[in-house]
């Protein structure tokens, strides 16, 4: 159990400067490129996931939803897709670089003016919402606006400024969440 | 050796190494996304309020420096573009899709890899993002048939690049975006001073050299240029297996790896008329005749559905021809010989159009076939290369009998086939969709 909670009670470290973090993010990309054809992505993995739980919950009610009838049904195993192992492997690296760089902590990160069980809230339903909106834009940030936008792709071009452009407009209604 | 390997185009069960390579990318993904900060919301949202840019910064050099060194190794060879996935562009579901996560963006504090990474690493709201992400996926899915036809049609322009929508090289458009995240990197760190309260002067030297560096990388990028159509189309490599029966009664297969001017000076690439027109009553194919002669020949005679791109005008048929058909369709390049089908089909081929093929012996062949009671037609005696060899009573297109020959009729046929049909690289599955 030592090395458990060795750990846990890491002395934390300060972030990468994000131009290093970037310049390493985007080696990563182009070996994925490389290596591969595909880029990073995790969006898509959610609804594999989902599709794998109804089709053990409610198997009749995949074959009658066109959209989980691409990912299930029949002999299609939802899970059987490179976004699966990448999705499992980015939870795996954070986990890994929270070790390793102390920042492993039962914690909520939330602005200074709201409690506890808003953040929570407004967690819960930010994650509906974007994940929504990622499945209608067919990727999130990750597979349509970093990956999408290293191969020039013009759809995730327009998804990306879309994305701030959403964000942005609504900033101001939201600063109570976060200033 | 040709990128990406083919091996690791797809998991499967099949090669447990595609879990390894794939798990690996995740690992160092989600490493690299916690390492920047990303475990924590309120880095994130920073960014909407012009505190703390680290989002932007760290996308906008990922994306620079990936886009640099893929459209470098595409210029050098080492990676073959059309084997790349190219999110397919749809405005519609697209930009209203986009919006809604900015949404979910501003409110939840994350993005969806993002929220993995400070999930494991114990951040409640992290969980909870991950969660809600499953809600939403789902209904999503849920809700998807009401509006499945705009979802899938609006605004769509399949695999659209930027460097076709603004008429520049892409290596060009590479340098382009580098010089604007290098612009956007300087406006980023002057908003941190003047909203964040940042002192730049504390920002360390060395990224100055790498902005530096990436420029000239981009330039390099610029002066590698992309392959050229003959690079490419002597890159090209076809894959043909032969059964061959051994002595001991045993078949075997072989398999051979053919260059492009092999298929052609081996006649691989060749279909009988017989062929040509027995795939018309094939289930799993769906041949496009492809009729590349001049339109007037066209207009004389021609195959019964057969399409008329003359050679010259080929190459702005091209894109479409790589996005619109199903996987099976097979094309097949008709001249009135051959002279015309081939450089059709050097074009196609560099291009990677898969599944392309040539009427072998072309129109007059396939007339000489087909033709032998067509009482309208009547051989010439005068017709050099690549010309009819035929005089026509009028210019009937395709309403001669041997147009469309009767499959009772000619039910019965001898050829040796030539189509082996290549599913193109079942790209539905890629990107994040």
């Amino acid at each position: 159990m030592q090395w458990l909670r060795s750990i846990f009670n890491r002395p934390e470290k300060a972030y990468l400067h994000p131009y290093l973090a970037g310049a390493i993010l985007g080696v990563i990309l182009f070996l994925a490129f490389l290596l591969t054809g595909n880029g990073l992505g995790s969006s898509g993995a959610t609804s594999r996931i989902d599709a794998l739980v109804v089709d053990l919950v409610a198997p009749a009610h995949v074959d009658n939803t066109p959209y989980l009838l691409k990912m299930a049904g029949g002999d299609k195993n939802p899970l059987d897709d490179w976004i699966v192992p990448v999705f499992f492997g980015a939870l795996l690296g954070g986990f890994m670089s929270g070790a390793r760089n102390g920042r492993l902590k039962l914690t909520t990160t939330k602005g200074p003016n709201i409690s506890n069980p808003l953040r929570w809230l407004m967690a819960f339903l930010g994650g509906m919402i974007f994940l929504y909106g990622a499945r209608m834009a067919r990727g999130c940030t990750s597979g349509q606006a970093l990956s999408g936008g290293v191969t020039l792709a013009a759809g995730s071009w327009v998804i990306m400024l879309a994305i701030f452009g959403g964000a942005y407009a609504l900033a101001y209604f939201m600063r109570k969440l976060w200033l | 050796m040709s990128f990406p390997l083919e091996s690791f185009t797809a998991v499967s069960a099949a090669n447990p190494w595609t879990y390894v390579v794939f798990g690996g990318i995740g690992v160092a993904f989600g490493y690299t996304l916690e390492s920047a900060g990303f475990g924590d919301s309120r880095k994130l949202a920073a960014q909407f309020y012009f505190k703390e840019l680290t989002v932007l910064k760290v996308m906008f050099t990922a994306i620079a420096v990936a886009m640099t060194l893929l459209f470098g190794a595409i210029g050098l060879g080492l990676i073959d573009f059309s084997q790349v996935w190219v999110n397919p562009t749809y405005l519609g579901s697209g930009v209203l899709g986009g919006l809604i996560m900015g949404v979910g963006f501003i409110i939840g504090g994350f993005c969806p890899t993002t929220s993995l990474a400070s999930a494991s690493t114990g951040k409640i709201d992290g969980m909870l993002f991950m969660l809600g992400g499953f809600v939403g996926a789902f209904l999503f899915g849920e809700t998807e048939r009401y509006f499945d036809h705009w979802y899938n049609n609006a605004g769509y322009y399949g695999r659209l690049t930027l460097d076709q929508v603004f008429g520049l090289s892409p290596s060009t458009l590479v340098l382009i975006v580098v010089v604007m995240a290098l612009f956007m990197f300087w406006g980023a760190e002057q908003l941190e001073r003047i909203f964040g309260g940042k002192n730049l002067s504390r920002e360390p030297m060395l990224r100055k050299v790498g902005a530096v560096g990436l420029l000239g990388l981009a330039l390099g990028v610029v002066a590698i240029g992309s392959p050229s159509l003959e690079e490419r189309y002597q890159r090209l490599s076809f894959k043909r297996s032969e059964v061959i029966k051994q002595a001991d009664g045993k078949d075997q297969t072989l398999s051979h790896v053919y260059s492009a001017d092999e298929m052609l000076s081996k006649r691989l690439v060749f279909v009988s008329p017989a062929e040509a027109f027995k795939v018309r009553y094939q289930q799993e194919i769906k041949p496009v005749y492809l009729d590349v002669r001049s339109e007037a020949d066209y207009n004389l005679y021609h195959l019964a559905d057969a399409i008329n791109v003359p050679l010259d005008k080929l190459a702005t048929a091209i894109p479409d021809m790589l996005t619109e058909p199903a996987a099976n369709t097979v094309f097949i390049a008709i001249s009135n010989d051959e002279n015309a089908a081939i450089r059709a089909w050097k074009l196609l081929a560099a291009f990677k159009v898969p599944n392309v093929y040539i009427l072998d012996g072309g129109v007059n062949h396939w007339i000489a076939t087909f033709g032998a009671q067509d009482a309208g037609l009547h051989p010439s005696a005068t017709a050099v290369d690549d010309q009819l060899r035929y005089v026509f009573y009028a210019a009937l297109g395709d309403r001669y009998t041997s147009c469309s020959p009767s499959p009772m009729e000619f039910e019965e046929l001898d050829f040796q086939p030539r189509i082996v049909l290549q599913l193109k690289r079942d790209k539905s599955g890629g990107g994040c969709g």
